[in-house]
């Protein structure tokens, strides 16, 4: 912890990774809201849309179940602003250099995901939460609806400066500084497209199990019924959906993009020290990274080779190809977060298909073992992601702007600030963080023992 | 085109001063003004629609000067580090104050969250017309494009008295904005406030001129040279004037825009004696940032320049929308 760059490395991960945990919820929960706002807002007895075709009273239970997720979207919703508003901040106040190496292109993405995104989410989630009841059921549809675009242009904003950050397009060096050359090429970033689709796949899987696993709570406990059976019913489904979609096809495409542009990112993610022919798929094993070998592996056969490149025998780049001082700083931890990530998505894949089976056979709603699965699957959800996130920038490491800038070098100066004043305003993030994650989990806790409200006899 | 950064980013300033000016004023009044759980939630009910949207304006101004001048946003941000990140927690102890206190009927969480609440508004006030001043003064800028300026540093005399001046300033306007939109009692203690503070207005903005003068000359010879500058100041004092008028009338209404008027006149004053610089040197430092060295490239401005437009006139319209759907017909919060 003595050098500057160390601690704000730090800060910056502690800051980020706590943040993130919110906005995967509000962009995937918002996701969810929005279609069970739909359901009640456009549902007729004879829609032609089957899951339109909803009967007065089944409406009026999806806009309750909206209702009952909203309120744990409100509280998520604040917290995600306290804690964002501190990384925008950051990039002047820790990283000096990469800002302002980066801040002609990167300016661009940022300020506009203020002026499109924000601004749309912040003006109407006011009149989403804070007044429904005077609110018109158009409006009120309208606000929803503006809430969760906000929320996704807002994530495309911020891959559209991640993707950059990945792979470097449209500027030019002007005395050590890049400046835009092409406005439509740094959105067009052909980085950009999967990641962003896999990112948000990500967020809507974690919304799809929350309403899943909320469903299985009340279930198990045998209150709400009516209300944990639309939860359950839509979180299977949309689970099934966008696992499937975070495999193939965005996972796949993310994936090959990292070995064409990433190697060594690639290389470490997949423990492939050696250049092969024909390299073996690792499901599990342990990379040693001083003598170079992954010990107690299991291994697909060309597997790899495969997935890349689409045939058997093709040769992959491996660390040994790279000098050493562009490797990841820890390959181990891009190997683990890349194997925790591409494992519990395969898991939650498995479980959705098994979820939607169970549903259509009638049997989801009785079967106690699916529904404990289903309850404690979604904490996971969030690991995925994080994990996900964890490749992405350790595996870039030690770049920040991948083949231009070194992450040393985009930290703020140490005569503006030193490794001390840094390390007091990381433990004064621990400290705060560690409060609003308490206070958090426990005014949460009290929303989900409160339980939804109960729907009026008609 | 980098004139016209500059002046958007005054403008963004501008509105957020005048927007969460506004709810950080009534929370540096909470606890004072308010008597009892029912009237701080009445004050809390007003804004809490609203704060999040208003604050979102600091987030798109920061956004402005990281697109329009990132030199000047690199040096700024880590040069004030020790003050940023103590706004940064404040921001966050205010929106925690904000949000917590529904949560539960305890009366010990409620008065606890309420003074979170209070005393991070009051302190944000204050430090944002402390970050102001240090701008006027100028800052110790390198050849390198970086300074530091330890906290002690930031609280110079000059800065603490822009500090003060900037919390009498919100508190004002706060308490015309209560005065407008409360109800009875609260509103008739407010507006009482709110003319008496028109007085200490008054005097720090006679007693600050001097000091201004002192610390940064410009801030009066930039008139000299360009006298249609003065239309800034003299919107300022118009303001000022009708505010005190509009008070004694008890048109609370139209006395917040008056006072709206004020701020906004303030502001540009200020950005129209600093200009060309962004963040100005201090003397004796002769590496000032200015539009000239701190701006983006040129197709950065320009395409820039076209779908900030778009998007700016959609971020109006939804304010637009959501004020008047929110501070509709009678006093009180929105139901």
């Amino acid at each position: 912890m003595s050098s500057h760059v160390t601690v704000d490395r730090w800060q910056f991960t502690l800051t980020v990774m706590f943040h993130y945990l919110f906005p995967i919820l509000t962009m995937g929960l918002s996701l969810f809201i929005v279609w069970l706002e739909s359901v009640a807002f456009f549902g007729r007895t004879r829609s032609r849309f089957p899951p339109f075709r909803k009967t007065d009273e089944e409406r009026a239970a999806y806009h309750q179940v909206a209702h009952f997720w909203a309120k744990i979207f409100a509280v998520n919703f604040a917290v995600g602003v306290v804690t964002g508003i501190p990384l925008e901040f950051q990039f002047g106040t820790n990283w000096a250099g990469f800002s302002n190496f980066a801040g002609g292109v990167i300016g661009q993405t940022l300020a506009m995901e203020g002026v499109f995104a924000f601004f749309a989410e912040s003006a109407f989630i006011g009149i989403f939460l804070w007044s429904p009841g005077g609110v018109g059921r158009r409006l009120h549809w309208l606000s929803a609806v503006m809430v969760w675009l906000g929320s996704w242009v807002s994530g495309f904003f911020i891959m559209a400066t991640n993707a950059w950050m990945q792979h470097p397009v449209a500027y030019t060096l002007q005395g050590g500084r890049a400046q835009l050359d092409s406005f439509w090429g740094l959105l067009t970033n052909p980085w950009l497209g999967w990641q962003y689709a896999h990112n948000m796949s990500g967020a809507a899987i974690t919304g799809a199990f929350l309403l899943a696993g909320g469903g299985a709570f009340y279930t198990l406990l045998g209150r709400h019924l009516q209300f944990a059976r639309i939860c359950l019913t839509v979180g299977v489904v949309g689970a099934l959906i966008f696992t499937v979609l975070q495999i193939f096809p965005t996972g796949d495409r993310q994936a090959r993009q990292l070995a064409r542009y990433q190697p060594s990112s690639f290389a470490a993610a997949e423990a492939l020290f050696h250049t092969e022919k024909g390299a073996p798929l690792v499901i599990i094993g342990n990379p040693d990274t001083t003598r170079r070998t992954l010990d107690s592996s299991i291994e697909m056969p060309h597997f790899l080779s495969f997935l890349t490149s689409r045939r058997w025998n093709a040769t992959l780049k491996g660390l040994d190809a790279i000098p050493t001082n562009r490797w990841p700083n820890s390959v181990p931890l891009v190997y683990y977060a890349y194997h925790i990530m591409v494992g519990l998505g395969t898991i939650l894949l498995v479980l959705a298909l098994a979820g939607v089976a169970m549903l259509r056979r009638g049997r989801l709603f009785t079967a106690r073992p699916m529904l404990w699965a289903l309850l404690l699957a979604w904490p996971f959800t969030f690991i995925a992601n994080l994990a996900g996130w964890t490749v992405a920038e350790t595996g870039r490491q030690p770049w920040v702007v991948w083949g231009l800038l070194r992450t040393s070098a985009g930290a703020s100066p140490d005569k503006s600030v030193p490794a001390g004043t840094g390390i007091f305003t990381l433990l004064g993030f621990l400290g705060l963080y560690v409060l609003i994650g308490l206070l958090y989990v426990m005014v949460q806790a009290r929303i989900v023992a409160n339980g939804p409200a109960e729907l009026e006899p008609a | 085109m980098t004139t016209v950064w500059f002046c958007l980013l005054a403008f963004m300033i501008g509105v957020y001063v005048v927007l969460d000016g506004f709810d950080l004023g009534v929370g540096a009044l909470h606890r004072i003004l308010a008597r009892d759980d029912a009237e701080r939630e009445q004050a809390i009910g007003l804004i809490g629609p609203v704060w999040d949207g208003n604050e979102v304006w600091l987030i798109a101004a920061g956004g402005v000067l990281f697109l329009g001048f990132p030199r000047a946003y690199a040096a700024s941000f880590s040069g004030f580090y020790f003050g940023l990140i103590i706004v940064l927690w404040l921001l966050v102890g205010r929106g925690l104050g904000i949000e917590l206190r529904h949560q539960s009927d305890n009366p010990l969480w409620r008065i606890a969250w309420d003074t979170v609440f209070w005393l991070s508004s009051a302190a944000l006030a204050f430090m944002f017309g402390v970050t102001l001043g240090n701008v006027v003064r100028g800052v110790p800028l390198g050849p390198d494009g970086y300074f530091r300026d330890p906290l002690f540093h930031l609280l110079n005399w000059y800065a603490l008295l822009v500090g003060v001046f900037g919390l009498v300033v919100l508190v004002t306007h706060g308490a015309t904005f209560l005065a407008a939109r409360a109800r009875a009692p609260l509103a008739e203690r407010a507006g009482r406030l709110a003319r008496r503070l028109w007085w200490v207005e008054l005097l720090l903005v006679a007693g600050l001129a001097y000091p201004t003068y002192r610390v940064r000359d410009e801030m009066f010879t930039n008139f000299g040279d360009h006298p249609w500058r003065l239309v800034f100041p003299a919107l300022a004092l118009a303001g000022l004037a009708a505010q005190f008028g509009l008070l004694r009338a008890g048109r609370f209404g139209r006395a917040f825009f008056a006072s709206s008027t004020f701020i906004v006149g303030m502001l540009a004053t200020m950005a129209a004696g600093i200009y060309p610089n962004v963040l100005p040197a201090r003397d004796g430092h002769p590496y000032g940032m200015t539009v000239h060295n701190a701006a983006s490239s040129h197709h950065a401005l320009t395409v820039g320049l076209r779908w900030w437009s778009l998007g700016i006139a959609l971020a109006i319209g939804y304010f637009i929308v959501a004020y008047r759907y929110l501070f509709r017909g009678e006093p009180g919060p929105a139901e």
